[in-house]
């Protein structure tokens, strides 16, 4: 880092005047001022989606995550509850665990031995005499963090004050509880992830999710290495799909309609790529309700759901987005299996991941690279408005929000609208 | 540790010929290096994989990786890498590799084990990347000259946070 990164920056315009119901402004990418007042205004006053629940499956469990800038730990205590703490010693701030996931009765700073407890109690400091007999370790915890969970994604926030997790999600619950049945009777599991940077500003991947306008041209090649019936059920805009805005910046772009509840319609005909997996299901001796539910579950949700800020649940998979600077965001694609299902099931799963996600994807590089293009082309013309009007022509009311064609930014406008309210506050 | 074990065989060594595996390795790396993915694709056989992981542990069919290609998918990638329809890959990063430091793991009938390091650097946009792999190949003898059957990049930070890539390791 070279001192220049230090200097003040100045944000010249209220951040609430940089957004507009149909378009928004340049600086939104690129005004390290108002990264900053965004970490402090969004990341630290709302829900931060940082793990699954099956991720620390088990009392001890633990996993890295970040709340904005800040890094945490995910634990499951003794006691079965999940604690997230900030990842600091009390004592002089060195990170007390840099093991990315794994099993632990305690944490341990590297720096002077302070010890502490799952749930980020100070149990213990070497040669404790010199601190005097009024040394009080109750009040030397670990920071932790409120804690909520839905549906066994866990969130975390700074703010002690804000609504409960199920009143901020809202409408996006009955989406998400549609989301998990791609369990296909079994509870959903992490099974592996990709993570990757791109040079971007986080709103560039915020707006991403429910874009559905962009996935014929991006991912073109994806879709021509499909065989005609997948590429057929990729064929979104054909069909009766649609984009909703949810409230508090969430929104859902409906891709496969026939694949937004997953218990229904199993007598349709199993898809030539499942064929396979299918018969490996018959041979196993599952009976052919279980095997279409489990075939039907496999390829995933037909809608992406985008949680604002950080993330997504789409297909098969979380995306979820960290913001590291102005310029730079980090991703996860976590690759979700049943838990306890079929092995030849969840397999079929991560080869469908490493199809599409990752940094050798047939998608994932191809959004890298048009994020990218974003970050670079707002570097000119600074003074040009970035368009978020697509699809007001004809959107109508929805059963919770604005609803416009597959193809329309009211995904974006949800996001931009939820962020014009945080940042005026 | 089997650089030791290869030292205490020099019969194997002599057999396999060390110079010509490093020469195969050397051709392909150049192959890459030049986007002459329907050479590349001639360099295997029908049954084996090409594989990026991301964590510890060689079962890579229960895992999830960066990459796991059997021969259609390898096909399919190459495809996609062709068409041009990819902004990824169409124009595709530049790159310049180096493999070295050969180690000659085992050798089992006309199977052979062979291990090394490659960097590759890239360059797009102007701005140039490094990355670093263990390679381990599994290399038969056919007919038709050396093939690989099998061909595991293991990158340093393969757990960790990596950028998209429009190329092959």
């Amino acid at each position: 880092m070279s001192l220049d990164h230090s200097q003040p920056h100045q944000c010249q315009a209220r951040p609430q005047d940089l957004v507009e119901h149909d378009r928004v402004q340049t600086p939104l990418y690129e005004d390290a001022a108002l990264f900053d007042e965004e970490m402090e205004k969004i990341f630290a006053h709302t829900w931060v989606f940082v793990a699954h629940g099956s991720e620390v499956p088990e009392k001890g469990s633990f996993i890295l995550s970040w709340v904005g800038l800040q890094p945490v730990i995910v634990v499951r205590d003794r006691k079965g509850d999940i604690n997230v703490l900030v990842n600091r010693c009390r004592h002089r701030a060195a990170t007390v665990c840099e093991v990315k996931k794994g099993k632990t009765s305690s944490f341990q700073c590297p720096y002077h031995g302070w010890g502490y407890g799952l749930d980020g109690s100070l149990r213990g400091v070497p040669y404790p005499e010199q601190y005097g007999e009024d040394f009080d370790k109750a009040a030397l915890s670990m920071k932790r963090l409120r804690v909520d969970s839905y549906q066994n994604m866990i969130f975390a926030t700074l703010d002690e004050s804000i609504e409960p997790l199920a009143e901020f999600l809202g409408p996006a619950k009955k989406w998400i509880d549609l989301f998990m049945k791609q369990g296909g009777g079994y509870p959903v599991k992490v099974l592996g992830e990709h993570q990757f940077t791109v040079p971007m500003n986080w709103k560039i991947q915020l707006e991403n999710t429910t874009d559905a306008y962009h996935f014929p041209v991006v991912h073109k090649s994806f879709i021509q290495s499909l065989d005609k019936e997948a590429e057929a059920t990729f064929n979104f805009f054909d069909k009766a799909g649609f984009v909703e805005d949810l409230g508090n910046g969430h929104s859902v772009a409906v891709m496969i309609p026939e694949l937004i509840d997953l218990d229904e319609n199993l007598d349709d005909p199993i898809p030539e790529r499942f064929a396979e997996l299918a018969q490996a299901l018959r041979d196993e001796g599952f009976e052919e309700q279980k095997v279409r539910k489990i075939v039907r579950a496999t390829g995933g949700a037909g809608f992406n759901l985008n949680l604002f800020p950080n993330v997504s649940l789409s297909l098969a998979f979380f995306r979820v987005l960290r913001p590291v600077s102005v310029k730079e965001t980090a991703i996860r694609h976590v690759c979700l299996g049943m838990d306890g299902g079929p092995a030849a099931a969840n397999r079929m799963r991560m080869r469908l991941q490493e199809h599409f996600q990752g940094p050798m994807g047939f998608g994932t590089p191809d959004d890298a690279e048009v994020w990218e293009r974003v970050q670079r082309g707002t570097l000119g013309g600074k003074e040009l408005p970035i368009l978020v009007n697509r699809g007001l022509v004809d959107e109508v009311p929805g059963v919770d929000g604005p609803r416009g064609h597959l193809s329309a930014e009211t995904g974006m406008r949800a996001s931009y609208q939820m962020w014009k309210r945080m940042m005026a506050q | 540790m089997s650089g030791i074990k290869t030292m205490e065989r020099p019969s194997d060594l002599n057999s396999i010929g060390l110079q010509e595996l490093t020469a195969f390795v050397w051709r392909e790396a150049d192959i890459l290096d030049r986007c002459d993915y329907d050479a590349w694709l001639a360099l295997w056989t029908d049954d084996g994989h090409y594989i990026v992981p991301i964590g510890p542990g060689e079962n890579y069919e229960d895992q999830v990786n960066v990459c796991y290609d059997d021969a259609k998918m390898r096909k399919m990638r190459i495809e996609r890498f062709q068409q041009g329809f990819s902004i990824s890959s169409a124009p595709p990063a530049d790159t310049v590799r180096t493999v070295s430091r050969f180690v000659l793991d085992r050798v089992d009938g006309d199977e052979i084990v062979l291990r090394c390091a490659e960097h590759v650097v890239e360059n797009k946009f102007g701005r140039q990347r490094l990355y670093a792999a263990n390679l381990t190949y599994t290399l038969v003898r056919t007919d038709g000259g050396l093939k690989i059957r099998d061909k595991v990049a293991r990158l340093l930070n393969s757990e960790g946070e990596l950028t998209a890539f429009s190329y092959l390791f």
